[in-house]
């Protein structure tokens, strides 16, 4: 019996989510007086996740499986879970992760827990903490099937280091036909950009700055701070930006360690889809706001003034502190 | 084309969060109920087939009576038959299983569920009703066209999309983006009137178990008093951002 954490990769590389991933898998393992196996994809760079207390990794290495395919994924990790024995199976809350866990559920008829917060607060029964009503509570779950399959919030357990040395094993899974039926034609990603689900920090920004010819200073300030963009859905409802910039309740969640919200009101449904981050500013002409009843420093001001000095003042900090 | 929507009945973005009986159980006192909005991009996306490709539009929902008025909805909007599944939602699992009996028995070619409800978060109905009916399966689907048996969708990933080629029977979790905001339709007063003589078939559930149970629930402590920086001292954010935050 052990712990199972998938730990995914893009391009070979884990990212820090799976790292998050592998602490918390190492944290219920200490529980349960067991040992942490991972399960990669074709993927490299193995002894890495020694530093996070895993203690076997099972390496696919397969081209079948060069692109991620829901089926075909779910299946390498469900046959490796019941490989070794796993009644715990951890994943991180990534797109990729979201779309596999449902499917892992099933084939290894085990209840699911999304958004987790904490390690579990019992085992018997097996109850987790997560975030519900996009983040405006918490709610404690319980699952009663013998194997529970886990999906950790970004950026909420976090990194816990604990220097093991990792056996590496080749893992073969056996793969049907029916797990390719669903074809990647192509992928659009901007490789140049930070994204929202893997940042640190994150600016946004809302009506305030009155048009999409205004977005330079908010790109600008965030290639200052290697940060994603990001917007209110006003923005991108009028087709200012992309609606892959939308944060909030019905677009994307944060979790941020940073969120720097400018010319954003702060309507519940945004704050709610916010939540999850760390530390937020907010830089807003009104003081009244509901932002700044959500955030950690404010600005009343101009943010047509205020962010082009902010960039300036922050490159020259960057340049002392590099 | 047979479409099949699942609709949750949520809480509305607005609501303010409350529980009761000891933190036990959601307070829905005060509380207004809509379609679950990426339910409700789905079903709007399936009104476009309908109309531009020719489809049946069915909607279904498991839950007790009080979920009727939101099946009402969806049929005001356009779905031409709802179907209730006559037993609480207690857990994704369970949803799921039950869902799939009713896609099963039905020969639905398209089931459009939400990515997630808004209320539990949950994010896992259509990924185990792809599954458990042996469908294809897309999760965070952003566009989606239909042509024959075959199916062209784009999945909104990490920094990005993925443009995804597969065959009906065809499982979605639907989000914004199917459709856009200003497509969403307000029922009007001849759709409410029609949906009023429109068929609500209250089906049996199979009786399906549950795998999760949400106990207890916790609101986030209160946050602490926003600290001023005057516009003309943003060293002093910078201060903060770095020393106290320890963010850059």
């Amino acid at each position: 019996m052990s712990v199972l954490v998938y730990i995914e990769s893009e391009n070979g590389k884990f990212k820090k989510a799976s790292y998050e991933s592998a602490s918390y898998a190492k944290g219920v393992a200490d529980q349960l007086g067991t040992s942490v196996t991972a399960i990669t994809i074709n993927a490299d760079d193995h002894e890495s996740l020694s530093k996070y207390g895993v203690n076997k990794v099972l390496q696919v290495k397969n081209d079948q499986l060069s692109k991620f395919n829901a089926d075909a994924y779910a299946d390498v990790i469900s046959q490796a879970a019941k490989s070794e024995d796993a009644k715990v199976v951890v994943l991180g809350q990534t797109a990729n992760d979201k779309y596999v866990a449902p499917i892992i559920a099933v084939n290894l008829e085990a209840g699911y827990a999304s958004n987790v917060v904490a390690l579990p607060e019992s085992f018997s029964p097996f109850t987790v903490k997560r975030n519900a009503f996009t983040n405006k509570a918490f709610n404690f779950t319980s699952i009663n099937s013998e194997i529970k399959v886990l999906g950790i919030a970004k950026n909420a357990y976090g990194l816990k280091e604990n220097e093991t040395t990792a056996t590496i094993e080749e893992f073969s899974p056996s793969l049907e036909a029916s797990d390719f039926s669903v074809h990647v034609a192509s992928v659009d990603k901007a490789t140049d950009k930070v994204t929202i689900a893997d940042a640190e920090i994150v600016v946004s920004a809302g009506r305030g700055l009155k048009g999409p010819e205004n977005w330079d200073m908010i790109e600008n300030l965030a290639t200052t701070l290697g940060a994603a963009t990001a917007c209110s859905k006003p923005v991108s409802d009028m087709g200012w930006r992309p609606h892959g910039e939308h944060v909030g309740q019905t677009g994307k969640p944060v979790a941020a360690n940073l969120y720097i919200a400018i010319g954003i009101s702060g309507a519940i449904q945004h704050l709610a889809g916010i939540n999850a981050s760390k530390y937020k500013v907010v830089i807003n002409n009104d003081p009244e706001a509901p932002f700044f009843k959500a955030a950690d420093y404010g600005i009343v001001g101009d943010a047509f003034e205020i962010v082009p000095q902010l960039n300036e003042k922050l490159k020259e900090f960057k340049a002392n502190n590099a | 084309m047979k479409i099949l929507v699942c609709i949750s009945h949520v809480p509305d973005t607005t609501s303010k969060i409350n529980f009761t009986e000891g933190d036990t159980k959601f307070d829905t006192n005060g509380v207004q109920f809509v379609i679950n909005p990426n339910d409700e991009f789905g079903l709007t996306r399936a009104m476009w087939f309908k109309e531009k490709q020719g489809a049946s539009v069915d909607v279904v929902n498991v839950g007790e009576a009080d979920t009727e008025p939101t099946l009402r909805k969806a049929l005001a909007i356009g779905a031409d038959n709802a179907i209730r599944v006559n037993t609480p939602a207690k857990d994704g699992f369970q949803v799921a299983k039950e869902l799939a009996k009713v896609a099963q028995d039905g020969g639905y070619d398209l089931i459009i569920a939400g990515r997630e409800s808004i209320d539990y978060n949950g994010g896992m109905v259509p990924g185990m009703l792809a599954k458990l009916m042996k469908a294809n399966f897309v999760n965070t689907c952003v566009s989606l066209e239909v042509e024959g048996d075959k199916a062209t969708a784009i999945r909104e990933i990490d920094g990005g999309k993925e443009t995804l080629t597969t065959e009906l029977p065809l499982v979605i979790g639907g989000q914004k983006g199917l459709v856009e905001e200003s497509d969403l339709k307000i029922p009007n007063m001849r759709g409410i009137m029609m949906a009023r003589k429109k068929p609500l078939n209250v089906v049996e559930p199979l009786g399906a178990d549950e795998k999760t149970s949400a106990n207890k629930f916790e609101k986030p402590a209160p946050k602490g008093e926003v600290k001023l920086i005057d516009k003309d001292n943003l060293d002093e954010l910078i201060n903060l951002l770095h020393n106290e935050a320890k963010a850059i």
